[in-house]
């Protein structure tokens, strides 16, 4: 199956990534031999497989709802691209 | 110093023949004078190295030592290292400096192993041949026009060209066992879940497993010792008791059942390569092992479902990468979304763009049963062969790559082509076995490696299988030219 330019800007919205217009047409190329390439899987025959969820079939472990993380987050704001009073800062989105 | 292996390092150590510090100070100085070569590290840490060693000796000499204090290693960068810049070797995570340390890098501390520096790697561990890093490439100690293969390919050669006597690498689809083949290294990759996946910055979830680049088997053992075990920060980390490694190797082999599937051996292989993989199997046959043929029938679908099922996840685990919280951030966004994207299509190579996309594609509305559903159905036959070929036998054998190294630049150009390289590695991810690649030979003066495959959690007689063919052969102990 072969995608589109208008395809690749679709997908590049929905993943949030900004592909410049000159590369748009290499992607396009790219992505259609993978989508080809990965189509193969449809002539598997699966009507009686059942999804795999583990491959060791484990469960979800889960754990006692208590809190187990202290505060951090002065440390962690130091890798922030910007922060204010202990907050992150984005453009503004209300006018 | 620098050819012996951890276990040689480790009784020098022990019988006072030299310091951690003297080590340390041996691969650091090795690092500062060679890398240049080969781009095998992103962030050496030679200062905290040599504190470490100091540590180390101090510990030593108290009688504290545990049996890998004070030797050196170097990780992967993609392991968080507090303190230290974390890249995986994406323009992204350029400005990053972890806040905390993954278990592994704590684990392998608290043993006393001293930490040399952060290694280079494909972009987010996507790539076979090390090529797609913001960092460069690296380039192979044994021919220096040739990739070191992917991605733990800054690993494999900072050992290879014995700057490090020892790394970690992750793997994800083959990235220690191909590398690890590529330049003549032990490469073990345990069960998935058998180590810790916390502070290693995920790639695919459900594929991903820390593991070593280690000059043999016992290295593998001691290593793997100190890394495995259940840690309750990763929610998938196995609840399984970890076995003495160490004690496992030496056991005789007579008797072993040796699976040898005719899959791994299509017409993609390379002729020598085959060769090397025969000879291998001949001398397990003399140690008094069994082989006979297997069959996984589904194997030819493993790599089709893995370019479904990584990329989707990592479509998923890469949208943490915002340019908010950390990372890289555009400049002078005009608005939030220009800012989402701008920052992502900035920060991200083209590869990691290919796959974020492939992904969200697979994922989309209207495409999820046709590919994401049937990949993970495809998953289970893959999964259930292996389970079956494991009812007959108690390893699987096979090459690790279909080719020794090829050339820097040489399949840059198609996707498709890079990812087949990795056609015999994959399945094993996805059915989350243990597995090691293993040096078998020179092919036209570069390394191949024979693919050992064990059962879930059955990483002790993998190991032992492994160290009984170094105990028979000296590829493992064989050097690039230059290296001495």
């Amino acid at each position: 199956m072969s995608l589109s330019p208008d395809d690749v800007r679709h997908i590049a919205h929905l993943a949030r990534l900004r592909i410049e217009e000159q590369d748009i047409q290499e992607y396009a190329g790219n992505l259609s031999r993978i989508v080809d390439f990965v189509d193969q899987l449809g002539k598997a025959d699966t009507d009686a497989v059942t999804p795999m969820a583990h491959p060791l079939e484990m469960a979800q472990r889960l754990r006692d709802d208590v809190v187990t993380e202290e505060n951090h987050r002065d440390e962690y704001q130091q890798n922030a691209p910007a922060t204010e009073a202990g907050l992150y800062l984005v453009p503004r989105v209300i006018e | 110093m620098h050819d012996k292996t951890l276990a040689e390092l480790a009784a020098g150590l022990k019988q006072g023949e030299f310091s951690s510090e003297e080590l340390t100070r041996h691969f650091v100085d090795r690092i500062e004078a060679r890398d240049d070569r080969y781009n095998a590290f992103i962030t050496p840490t030679p200062e905290r190295a040599l504190e470490q060693a100091r540590a180390a000796d101090r510990r030593i000499a108290e009688g504290n030592a545990g049996p890998l204090t004070g030797l050196p290693l170097a990780h992967k960068d993609i392991f968080c290292t507090r303190g230290v810049k974390t890249s995986c070797g994406s323009k992204m995570l350029d400005n990053f400096v972890s806040p905390y340390d993954a278990t592994v890098v704590e684990k392998l501390a608290e043993a006393g192993m001293v930490t040399l520096g952060k290694t280079n790697m494909d972009e987010f561990a996507m790539g076979s041949s090390n090529e797609t890093s913001y960092y460069g490439p690296v380039k192979n100690p044994w021919d220096e026009s040739k990739v070191p293969g992917g991605s733990s390919g800054g690993s494999a050669a900072a050992v290879a060209a014995r700057l490090a006597p020892a790394a970690t690498g992750t793997d994800t689809g083959g990235s220690i066992r191909q590398p690890a083949a590529l330049t003549g290294l032990t490469g073990f990759k345990p069960t998935y879940g058998r180590v810790s996946r916390y502070g290693m910055i995920a790639f695919a979830s459900s594929l991903d497993q820390a593991g070593t680049l280690t000059i043999s088997a016992e290295d593998a053992a001691l290593m793997t010792q100190a890394m495995a075990g259940f840690d309750e920060r990763d929610s998938t980390s196995a609840q399984e008791s970890v076995p003495d490694y160490l004690a496992a190797l030496g056991q005789d082999i007579k008797g072993l059942k040796i699976g040898v599937p005719p899959e791994f051996f299509d017409e993609g292989l390379d002729a020598d390569t085959r060769k090397a993989v025969d000879d291998a199997l001949d001398v397990y046959r003399q140690l008094g092992a069994e082989i006979r043929e297997v069959h996984l029938p589904h194997l030819d679908l493993s790599v089709p479902t893995y370019y479904v099922v990584a990329p989707a996840e990592c479509s998923s685990n890469l949208s943490r990468f915002d340019g908010v919280r950390f990372g890289y951030r555009c400049e002078n966004p005009k608005d939030l979304l220009d800012l989402y994207e701008r920052s992502r299509g900035e920060g991200f190579g083209a590869e990691v763009k290919r796959r974020v996309m492939t992904g969200t594609y697979v994922l989309s509305a209207g495409y999820y049963d046709a590919y994401y559903l049937q990949a993970q159905k495809t998953r289970k036959l893959i999964r259930d062969d292996f389970l079956k070929a494991f009812e007959e036998v108690d390893v699987l054998m096979g090459p690790t790559t279909p080719t020794p190294a090829f050339g820097i630049g040489e399949k840059t150009d198609d996707p498709i082509t890079m990812y087949l390289n990795d056609i015999y590695t994959i399945a094993v991810n996805l059915a989350g076995l243990p597995a090691v690649s293993v040096p078998a030979g020179l092919v036209g003066g570069l390394p191949v490696g024979l693919q050992i495959i064990g059962n879930f959690f059955d990483e002790g007689r993998l190991l032992n299988v492994a160290h009984q063919f170094q105990q028979q052969t000296d590829w493992h102990r064989r050097l690039p030219e230059g290296i001495e």
